[in-house]
């Protein structure tokens, strides 16, 4: 059986797997596995895109986030029926009110809203390198929140954005995973993701080896913003109701501590990431809410969870600075030609 | 009310405001210029100092002696940030550094909001300190802590001014920022320099923490964050990693900031945040090096 042969089931295999999981898996698990599941599977997008460009091309961004809350409202303002829009948001502009489109066809706008938000915001910020481009990523990120705040008739302001249709069941967001996964993996592992590592390895070399390093970067920020923007879009219609708060700084922290924790560089460390931090915040929160075992009775102990979070974030940055996998994929028949691709320890600091 | 008075107001607010731009940035300045490390976590330097004060005034020190207490706290806690935190990733790459730095802001803001609760605390003044002068019927008005915030600006500068450039230790650090390899080469104690750097910019930072509550009249565990972001614009502006730099960047930002939403039409001073954080991104991508080195480059 010849190695593409042997993927291509694999890849068909986990595909039905997922499809399983995701038609019975609310029947069998209840709602609060199912909830953790979903919570899993949106935070994949978010992450599995985040990795796209932090951890393939060398600039990490602090902006994602912003795509995020763009997409989301986006999405909801397409999602509101004419009445709702009527009292919600009484001076939307007539062209966007009362769409009360479909999950479907509003994800894939709110999706292409971003990425063509991230051609514009990229081409000048993908220049920029090491924490410059960071702190100029993280500017985005508060425009983004800044405008959304200001711009009362299309968001409410900073009130809370009702009304947004239920529509994120398990199959839509494991859909969106699988498709996440499938088109980010046939770009990573692709001449394109290769000219990617190199040009973070050393950009230097990279061009002088004729990859446009300003159209690589380019590329993974759009693709990774318009899986952001898939991410919101599932975030939006999960929550229903929503603030630009809620897509800020904490959001980012913990969709990074994910990444790092997981590995950057690897499809399979995001995804580690994102179940492990997962299910850690769901252990904590018993602790959070307080509890009591033979009498003795644990106090509530807000931002527990989050301190947990912090702590491990920092031991892993000093022990293991490329995260639980590595930088390698994890291949359930591994292919002789596979290497573990070159950790981020390796690349030359810029110091 | 004429219009020149309306103007001297408004440069009163914008020194204030700057002034403690000017002490948070100076702060990011001297660690950055030293590690290359963009310290998120400086900001929450200003929540210890604050807090600081605040439970020394609770407990019946005077004020002035609480704002020593204050500094003092901020200090020690860059000094503990530095040993616990940072040392550990000392060389790795800037990522590597920031992440770190994230994380720390992470753990410190949360750990606020378990000890002190998320809600505003009032921050008690002193009566002396809680007057306000009016001249010109009403026209001109500046409060005792705009005069308290300006003159402790000003004399902590120029302890800076002299500590940089007088004595060893001040000297040793800029040494080190300029060429950490060199300076360790001629005996210089690199770990001790890195320490009294922290402690140096904390105890700006939680000076500024101080009086920034003190404006504000409450104290929060999250206060120092948007002080911080703005810190960031200040010492880009002037150039990240030099003192004189971070403090005109301070100066310069709160003059714009006043001015946005004193003379800008109000459609558009609300957004005021988002103007000042386009200008850092103009700011990277044509001055990297700050307004007064042209020439630093950080591009591709």
């Amino acid at each position: 059986m010849s190695h593409t042969i042997r993927t291509r089931l694999i890849v068909a295999a986990a595909i039905l797997l997922a499809a399983i999981v995701a038609v019975f898996g609310p029947g069998l698990l209840g709602d609060y596995f199912t909830r953790i599941l979903l919570l899993i599977c949106m935070n994949g997008v978010l992450v599995a895109s985040l990795g796209l460009c932090n951890g393939f091309t060398g600039v990490f961004s602090l902006g994602h986030v912003g795509f995020v809350a763009t997409a989301a409202y986006v999405n909801g303002i397409l999602s509101l029926t004419a009445e709702q829009s009527a009292s919600l948001l009484p001076n939307l502009p007539a062209w966007l009110s009362g769409w009360g489109m479909h999950f479907l066809p509003a994800t894939l706008i709110a999706g292409l809203v971003t990425a063509a938000l991230a051609a514009l915001v990229g081409l000048p910020l993908m220049r920029l390198s090491g924490h410059f481009v960071s702190v100029a990523t993280m500017g985005f990120l508060i425009i983004v929140n800044g405008v959304l705040v200001n711009a009362d008739e299309f968001t409410r302001g900073s009130r809370t954005f009702t009304g947004v249709p239920l529509d994120t069941t398990l199959p839509w967001a494991m859909g969106w995973l699988v498709i996440t996964l499938l088109v980010l993996a046939r770009i990573i592992y692709s001449p394109i993701g290769r000219a990617m590592r190199a040009v973070r390895d050393n950009a230097i070399a990279a061009r002088g080896i004729g990859i446009n390093v300003l159209r690589t970067r380019l590329l993974a920020f759009v693709v990774g913003a318009f899986f952001a923007g898939v991410g919101g879009s599932l975030y939006a219609r999960y929550l229903g109701s929503f603030s630009p708060a809620t897509f800020y700084f904490s959001m980012m922290i913990n969709q990074i501590a994910m990444l790092v924790l997981g590995g950057m560089g690897s499809l399979s460390g995001a995804m580690i990431g994102v179940v492990v931090i997962g299910t850690m915040t769901e252990l904590l929160r018993a602790l959070e809410r307080g509890f009591s075992i033979d009498g003795v009775t644990m106090p509530p102990l807000f931002g527990a969870s989050q301190i947990a979070l912090g702590l491990v974030f920092i031991l892993i940055m000093i022990y293991r600075p490329t995260g639980i996998a590595g930088g390698r994929e994890i291949v359930l028949w591994p292919r002789t030609s596979t290497r573990p691709a070159p950790s981020v320890e390796e690349a030359p600091s810029r110091n | 009310m004429d219009y020149a008075d309306y103007l001297i107001q408004q440069g009163i607010n914008a020194i204030s405001l700057g002034s403690l731009y000017a002490l948070v940035a100076v702060g990011l300045s001297i660690v950055f210029g030293i590690l290359r490390l963009t310290n998120f976590a400086h900001g929450d330097m200003m929540m210890v100092g604050a807090f600081s004060t605040l439970l020394s005034s609770l407990a019946g020190v005077p004020f002035l002696w609480g704002i020593g207490i204050g500094v003092v706290a901020g200090a020690a806690g860059g000094m503990i940030m530095e040993r616990v935190a940072y040392r550990p990733v000392r060389g790795a790459p800037d990522v590597t550094l920031l992440l770190t730095s994230l994380a720390v802001t992470y753990i410190l803001e949360n750990l606020g909001i378990l000890v002190f609760g998320s809600s505003p605390k009032n921050f008690p003044l002193p009566d002396w300190l809680d007057t306000s002068w009016e001249f010109r019927d009403g026209a001109l008005t500046f409060t005792s802590i705009n005069v308290l915030t300006v003159a402790l600006t000003v004399v902590s500068l120029l302890f800076l001014g002299w500590f940089v450039t007088r004595t060893t230790t001040g000297l040793g650090m800029r040494a080190a920022a300029e060429d950490m390899g060199a300076a360790h080469l001629v005996g210089l104690n690199v770990n001790r320099l890195i320490v009294a750097a922290f402690a140096l910019a904390s105890a700006y930072a939680g000076l500024a923490g101080v009086l920034w509550a003190a404006q504000a009249g409450v104290v929060q565990p999250l206060m120092g964050f948007t002080p911080l972001l703005k810190a960031f614009v200040a010492a880009i502006i002037g150039g990240f990693g030099s003192i004189g730099g971070a403090l005109f960047g301070g100066y310069l930002l709160g003059t714009l900031e006043v001015a946005i939403v004193a003379f800008l039409p109000d459609e558009i001073s609300p957004y005021r945040d988002p103007i000042v954080f386009a200008l850092l991104i103009v700011f990277l991508l044509f001055r990297p090096g700050g307004i007064l080195q042209p020439n630093r480059e950080e591009k591709l």
